[in-house]
């Protein structure tokens, strides 16, 4: 188990940079997270912890030492891959035991370690039998267990549930997290799938371009997300955000939306520093409220006319337009009606108010 | 995605491409180096031993005068013409009807391919007494009733290389069969499906809208046995031996008697080369181009 | 309606005639040589020169095998085509195993351990598929002799080792590059290194291609005539090269029973493999023309 340390590091192949500087630190039994879109760098950076690429700049730390110039096998890690990459020829067993023969562990420990890793994975009568014999979950498993033998000081998984129907991912996610308590090493995880950031981790790097756009707790990247991207990237449906106005109020910050029949609806009493509130004075501003932040009300808020109705089961998705642009409420089911005018009050500390150039928060 | 696994141990770095140099070395002398012998043997005036001196192009002047070299390309025009004209129509018959779901399919393409087992050698001499008019065809026609059939193309100089081209067809068809009917069973059947659903018939789905996606399938078959055409030497030598007289002389048999039974190594080294630029000039745009775009998937 | 029906059937059946009929007319023109080498080699001579080329020989005899194997003359020696056939195994079966164990190792690096211009070299070698092998035998007379393997088998499987590795390279690299990388970063994770992923996973892996090599390899080698014709004469050469001595040097009435068993015996080994493993066989064909 380890500290994991990520200085400065870059990537870069010729002129290309595919990371620029990166700096994480994750506590000892931390689950880390690196969540972005297929090309941010988040895998690049994954293969440069596990020794399978070259650091350009910077370094990497894993418990305390530095292991730049280590190759895979002296850094003390497990990884597990989308594809699984089991040995095709070799049986289960034989996948499990690889690495422990490799490093010359004597057959008895070997045997013990397949026993506790099979039986903590509930694959004990799968043990004998060849990887194409396997369902994808059940390959899966193994992948597991064969970087739990190692009982390394970090675990690094490649996006290691997409290869998974729906069903089968949620249970295999369920069982990871399960793991991480109960063996309580350090995880590096990768995925582009922010439900499995939100659920595991305990830390979330959201990466676009090479760059980490927000590190944080789950939740914090949730209701406070750093910019733009973020803010859309994480939950689902995503969040809205629409072109408003700062304008001048006594109820904390005010911004105002245009609405589609050219009057204007204001939303009050959004917290704002001071100085913030004095440089955006009635310039334009992005304003982002989440889907469930929005409540039918009989008192005061913005009225909207309902475009189009979404029913999903538990609630239902409005869709109506607001200062130009599409926007998302989820409200209980039968709250309203397609053509509809409906009244809707925000929840004013959960929204956030990006500038419209650099698209950074500004609350 | 395939990108470099670097290893960080020193040994460990260079070993892969010390393990690949030896045999590379060995190939990349075996062609590269070989090929530009052959060429400095070609401007000189070697007989028949190699001389390393200059004489330019003087041994491709004497080349292009040879009228056994004339017949030689002649030769090869025909040839290569007729075995592709051929081969790939009956190959592609063959594969269009053998996927129409035929009972004893594995038997009856097992039976279409079996040439491509054998030695030039051995289909040349089966053909040589197939093909011989005393014993051979003509005379089971002749016996039959129709006294007047003659088949003694082998024995006409005029006539011979079709002889061969019979030859080569006979062996390499199935080669063409086997790489269009990869090609048939890579095509989707909801295509035919649905061009069935709007009132094609099959021949019309075959003619305009199967046939037209074998092209890559085409252009393999096209360059392959042009190449196996271009080189083709055993067969020509063990069925008519170039002959009658030198009709049925070819660019690989000239090659091949200029260098070792005539010592003029010089006009054998100038062929090769010439041989060498044909082929170059079909394989090398084809292999750029499957490299390009089969790039490292597949 | 039902005349619609009927006449939609008789369609159908003339249309299954026709696909059949055309099958089994070019099955006995594939079939035809192969059955008279097999009768011609079966009868003996007077009857050649008395009946029909086609028919079953009225009385079968082995005279013809026996004689192409033990007693024919090739050139002055008359000890039939055994020793030649031996040369071709002693040939064959090194040329085989070296061109298919370089060729494993090379598409290995080529595919997973690909450094900068692998691809270029992948190219390079795969010309050397396609090599007119006339513009390399000056050349390799000369390095032959001066290696001091001239004329002699040990020569021929150098030349075939060579050449073949063009070949086996491009199979393995293909085959190979359809292993995921995340095989090898998972070894190099486990500990592995070079040589034990390649012995420990891919090679096991890669059975079926293995295969195809050495029969791709075994058939190429075994039919070769221009290389046996070039680098060996007299006693030192392949079958092939005897075959077409039998068959060309002849006096007096020519012996087209001994000549067909003589074709039937150098044909033996490549027919009885692509009987075995045709399967395989058709794979080597075919991957010639797929490549990236």
């Amino acid at each position: 188990m380890g500290k994991l340390e990520i200085n400065r590091v870059q990537k870069s192949y010729g002129q290309a940079k595919v990371l620029k500087e990166v700096n994480i630190s994750l506590e000892e039994g931390g689950f880390l997270v690196l969540l972005g879109p297929s090309g941010c760098g988040k895998s690049t950076l994954l293969n440069m912890i596990a020794g399978l690429e070259d650091i350009s700049a910077g370094e990497i730390r894993i418990a305390g030492e530095t292991v730049n110039d280590r190759s895979p096998k002296d850094r003390d890690i497990a990884m597990v891959f989308q594809s699984y990459a089991l040995y095709p020829t070799m049986t289960v067993r034989q996948n499990i035991e690889f690495g422990m023969k490799i490093r010359k562990i004597p057959s008895k420990e070997r045997s013990a370690a397949i026993e506790a890793a099979a039986e903590m994975l509930q694959m004990t009568d799968l043990l004998d039998r060849k990887p194409s014999q396997l369902s994808g979950g059940q390959r899966q498993r193994v992948a597991m267990g064969r970087a739990i033998v190692r009982n390394p000081k970090l675990f690094l998984f490649d996006e290691p549930l997409s290869n998974l129907d729906a069903k089968l991912r949620v249970d295999m996610r369920t069982e990871i997290k399960r793991l991480h308590k109960r063996l309580g090493t350090t995880i590096v995880y990768v995925t582009h799938d922010q439900i499995e950031a939100m659920t595991l981790a305990t830390q979330v790097a959201v990466m676009k371009d090479g760059i980490v756009q927000h590190l944080g707790v789950p939740q914090e990247v949730y209701d406070r997300p750093a910019n733009v991207y973020v803010a859309k990237f994480v939950g689902s449906p995503a969040m809205n955000i629409i072109p408003g106005k700062l304008v001048d109020s006594e109820a904390g910050a005010t911004v105002a939306f245009t609405l589609p029949n050219g009057k204007v609806g204001r939303v009050s009493g959004i917290a704002l520093s001071d100085e913030a509130r004095r440089r955006y004075q009635d310039k334009p501003v992005l304003v982002g409220i989440r889907p469930e932040h929005f409540t039918p009300t009989k008192g005061e808020g913005i009225n909207v006319g309902i475009d189009v109705l979404e029913p999903t089961g538990p609630d239902t998705l409005a869709v109506f337009s607001l200062g130009g642009v599409e926007v998302i409420a989820r409200l209980e089911p039968f709250a309203t009606a397609v053509g509809e005018q409906l009244c809707l009050a925000v929840k004013t500390d959960k929204v956030v108010l990006f500038d419209p150039e650099t698209e950074n928060r500004l609350n | 995605m395939s990108r470099s696994i670097p290893v960080k141990d020193r040994i460990g770095h260079f070993l892969p491409k010390l393990v690949l140099s030896p045999s590379l070395v060995f190939v990349f002398v075996g062609v590269y180096i070989f090929i530009a012998w052959t060429i400095w043997i070609s401007l000189s005036s070697s007989r028949m031993l190699p001389k390393y001196d200059f004489v330019g192009l003087a041994q491709y002047v004497r080349l292009w005068s040879t009228p056994r070299w004339h017949t030689a390309v002649e030769n090869l025009f025909i040839f290569t013409s007729l075995f592709l004209i051929v081969t790939i129509l009956l190959g592609l018959f063959l594969a269009i009807l053998l996927d129409q779901k035929v009972r004893a399919e594995g038997l009856l393409r097992a039976i279409y391919l079996y040439p491509m087992a054998l030695s030039f050698i051995v289909t040349g001499t089966a053909w040589k007494w197939i093909l011989n008019p005393s014993l051979g065809i003509q005379e089971v026609v002749n016996n039959l009733g129709w006294e007047s059939f003659a088949f003694d193309w082998i024995t006409s100089p005029t006539f011979a290389i079709y002889c061969v081209v019979i030859a080569a067809v006979w062996q390499s068809t199935g080669f063409a069969m086997a790489i269009f009917l990869a090609g048939l069973r890579g095509i989707d059947s909801s295509i035919i499906k649905a061009a069935q659903i709007e009132g094609a018939g099959l021949p019309r789905i075959y003619a305009s809208i199967i046939v037209p996606m074998l092209r890559p399938a085409f252009l393999s078959v096209v360059v392959l046995l042009s190449y196996i055409s271009i080189k083709s030497f055993d067969l020509v030598l063990a069925l008519t031996n170039g002959g009658p007289g030198s009709s049925t002389e070819m660019p690989s048999t000239f090659m091949f008697t200029s260098t070792f039974r005539r010592d003029q190594m010089g006009v054998g080294a100038a062929s090769a080369v010439m041989m060498l630029m044909t082929v170059a000039a079909i394989i090398v745009p084809y292999l750029y181009s499957e490299l390009k775009e089969g790039g490292h998937e597949h | 309606m039902s005349t619609d029906l009927v006449s939609r059937q008789c369609y159908r059946l003339l249309g299954r005639l026709v696909i059949y009929g055309g099958l089994v007319v070019l099955a006995a023109f594939y079939l035809m040589p192969l059955w008279v080498m097999a009768v011609t080699s079966l009868k003996s001579l007077d009857e050649i020169y008395g009946g029909s080329f086609i028919d079953f020989p009225k009385l079968v005899t082995f005279d013809a095998w026996a004689k192409a194997w033990g007693t024919a003359c090739i050139g002055t020696v008359c000890d039939g085509l055994k020793p030649y056939f031996l040369n071709s195994i002693l040939m064959v079966v090194p040329a085989v195993i070296l061109s298919t164990a370089a060729g494993a190792m090379n598409g290995y690096i080529l595919s997973k351990w690909r450094f900068r211009g692998a691809n270029i070299v992948f190219g390079l070698l795969l010309f050397g598929c396609f090599l007119p092998f006339q513009v390399v035998l000056l050349p390799m007379a000369q390095l032959l002799g001066r290696l001091g393997i001239a004329g002699t088998i040990p020569g021929l499987i150098f030349v075939h080792t060579v050449y073949g590795i063009t070949f086996t390279t491009m199979f393995f690299r293909n085959y190979f590059v359809t292993i995921p990388d995340e095989l090898i970063k998972a070894a190099l994770i486990d500990g592995a290194g070079f040589f034990r992923i390649f012995f420990s996973i891919m090679l096991p892996a890669a059975l079926p291609i293995i295969v195809v090599s050495c029969i791709w390899q075994f058939t190429q080698i075994w039919n070769d005539f221009l290389f046996g014709v070039s680098f060996t004469s007299g006693e030192a050469s392949p079958i092939t090269v005897a075959l077409n001595n039998i068959v060309n040097v002849t006096m007096g009435r020519k012996q087209y029973n001994v000549d067909m068993a003589a074709a039937m015996i150098a044909a033996m080994p490549t027919l009885v493999v692509y009987v075995v493993a045709g399967r395989y066989f058709v794979r080597g064909l075919t991957a010639g023309s797929v490549k990236g």
